[in-house]
């Protein structure tokens, strides 16, 4: 690991403030930056410690929302009786993830910005633009099972590896966001993430030195929420493919769907494509495969991972027989 | 740096370089190597501790990091006279063979029945919203995945974890 300097943020204004000079970085709860770090991926050259800042609690919003602080840890978020009852999707989505000792630790922030676990980033020996810019993508050609079939380019087609963030953006959650310049700001889950295009390093629309100071769950839509995860294992493994699926029926006619895909693209992918073939049709499996052929139209493989085309498909119809049964 | 850590219920001064995980304080600086260094980046539970009550991983996180909080490490649980009920179930059940990821399996064991006190749901949690928690064996092998066990001495640690959980009840 390189040396840094550390500093210990006392509240907010004062994290951005400290962050704002070269090489500096945040940490929070350390899981993902860490493990880059001892790998030299990341090299930060001072670490400005944002992990005890006034921003763990879960706040009720006035309109029926829920806010949850940057600073809270996933599995204190996944074990919120409010998060359970009103936003079961994302609880499920945290429990898939990681471990119990990882979850203990992971902020809620941190899990947005965690970097892909694609193993070409990973190994500095290879070529990755991610990385290190202009190297090359080893992955096209290589080893891709794990990869993107979606939104990809001829740059990158990493995936990002969240899955709290999948749910998060199937319910339409907004990132509050803290800068030195930009003061305070909103944005929507769905442009927080960045395609990897010819920057895939820019993965986030986060201006420098901007922080994440919470997130922002609008109250919950109608009908039955769900997160399935498909994986090597059983447990502890990233997703081959997950979804995230919000259904409502009435009298066995979907009255409004959303649907979300992970493990697919270099962020959660919303398919307004699958939801547009849901809505005002019955919840049979001839709807459900519509609306998988739809998500998976433009999909594209890139060799070992064209069967993740079939998976994804064969989730989304999965999750929505068992949405809909009680939607 | 020059930091203080609470470990074991005892303050120990340390002089540390900011790059110092937890873990490598432990047993390099304070010589408590019953956390165990597997694979250092938080993949096999070998290096898991308690902070504040909860199971971590000890490699991925810096000492620096960790001062005023409650550090558990295995020494801390209990003693070859006193041993902690989950010490004493490992060795009755015969739930490992090498030991080495031993000292993690216990304080993840620890952390994890606290969790279930708690209420806390998992990824085989039927319902989620439910706030009660029925610790079946595939719970328990669900919330001990974090620890990895290359003697696959699996059964026996599922089986000494239940052990304490139900006496625990009774």
């Amino acid at each position: 690991m390189r040396p840094f300097t550390y500093e210990r943020a006392t509240d907010p204004r004062a994290a951005v403030a400290a962050v704002s000079r070269a090489g500096a970085k945040f940490i929070s709860g350390g899981t993902n930056l860490l493990d880059l770090m001892k790998l030299e991926i990341e090299r930060p050259t001072h670490l400005v410690d944002i992990s005890r800042l006034p921003l763990k609690d879960l706040a009720e919003l006035p309109d029926g929302g829920l806010r949850i602080g940057a600073q809270a840890v996933n599995s204190e978020v996944a074990a919120d009786g409010r998060v359970r009852t009103r936003y079961p999707v994302l609880s499920q989505a945290l429990v898939a993830g990681a471990s119990g000792q990882l979850r203990n630790k992971a902020s809620i922030g941190g899990n947005l910005l965690q970097r892909t676990r694609c193993p070409y980033f990973y190994d500095t020996a290879a070529g990755c633009n991610k990385r290190d810019p202009g190297s090359g993508c080893s992955a096209i050609g290589g080893v891709n099972r794990a990869h993107a079939i979606l939104g990809a380019s001829d740059a990158c087609i990493a995936v990002h590896p969240s899955d709290m963030a999948v749910a998060i953006t199937v319910l339409d959650g907004q990132i509050e966001l803290l800068g030195a310049d930009e003061g305070a700001r909103r944005v929507a889950i769905g442009d927080f993430h960045r395609l990897p295009g010819d920057t895939p390093h820019i993965e986030t629309v986060l201006k420098p030195g901007e922080m994440i100071t919470g997130v922002v769950l609008p109250p919950a839509p109608p009908g039955r929420q769900l997160y399935r995860k498909v994986r090597d294992r059983a447990s502890y493994a990233f997703a081959l493919v997950s979804v995230a699926a919000i259904v409502a029926t009435e009298r066995g006619t979907i009255t409004a769907a959303r649907v979300a895909f992970g493990g697919v693209a270099h962020k959660p992918w919303r398919s307004v494509e699958a939801e547009a073939a849901l809505a005002g049709r019955p919840a049979t499996m001839a709807t459900f495969r519509a609306a998988a052929e739809a998500a998976m139209a433009h999909a594209v493989g890139r060799g070992h991972n064209n069967f993740k085309i079939e998976l994804a498909k064969r989730t989304l119809c999965r999750t929505l027989v068992q949405a809909a049964q009680a939607g | 740096m020059k930091i203080a850590l609470t470990v074991n219920g005892r303050v120990r001064r340390l002089e540390l370089d900011p790059r110092t995980a937890l873990l490598d304080a432990l047993r390099e600086h304070l010589h408590l190597t019953g956390t165990k260094k597997g694979c250092d980046h938080g993949q096999c539970g070998a290096c898991t501790v308690l902070i504040n009550g909860r199971r971590i991983n000890s490699c991925l996180t810096l000492a620096v990091m960790h001062e005023g909080d409650e550090i558990v490490t295995i020494e801390g649980l209990g003693a070859p006279g006193a041993p902690h009920p989950l010490q004493a179930a490992f060795v009755e059940h015969d739930a490992f063979q090498c030991g080495y990821c031993t000292p993690g399996q216990i304080c993840s064991a620890v952390g994890m029945l606290t969790e279930v006190k708690d209420g806390w749901p998992s990824h085989v949690t039927i319902d989620v919203a439910s706030p009660r928690v029925e610790l079946t064996d595939a719970e328990i092998r669900e919330r001990m995945s974090g620890n990895i066990c290359r003697c696959a001495a699996y059964p026996n640690i599922v089986a000494a974890i239940r052990d304490v959980a139900e006496r625990g009840r009774r």
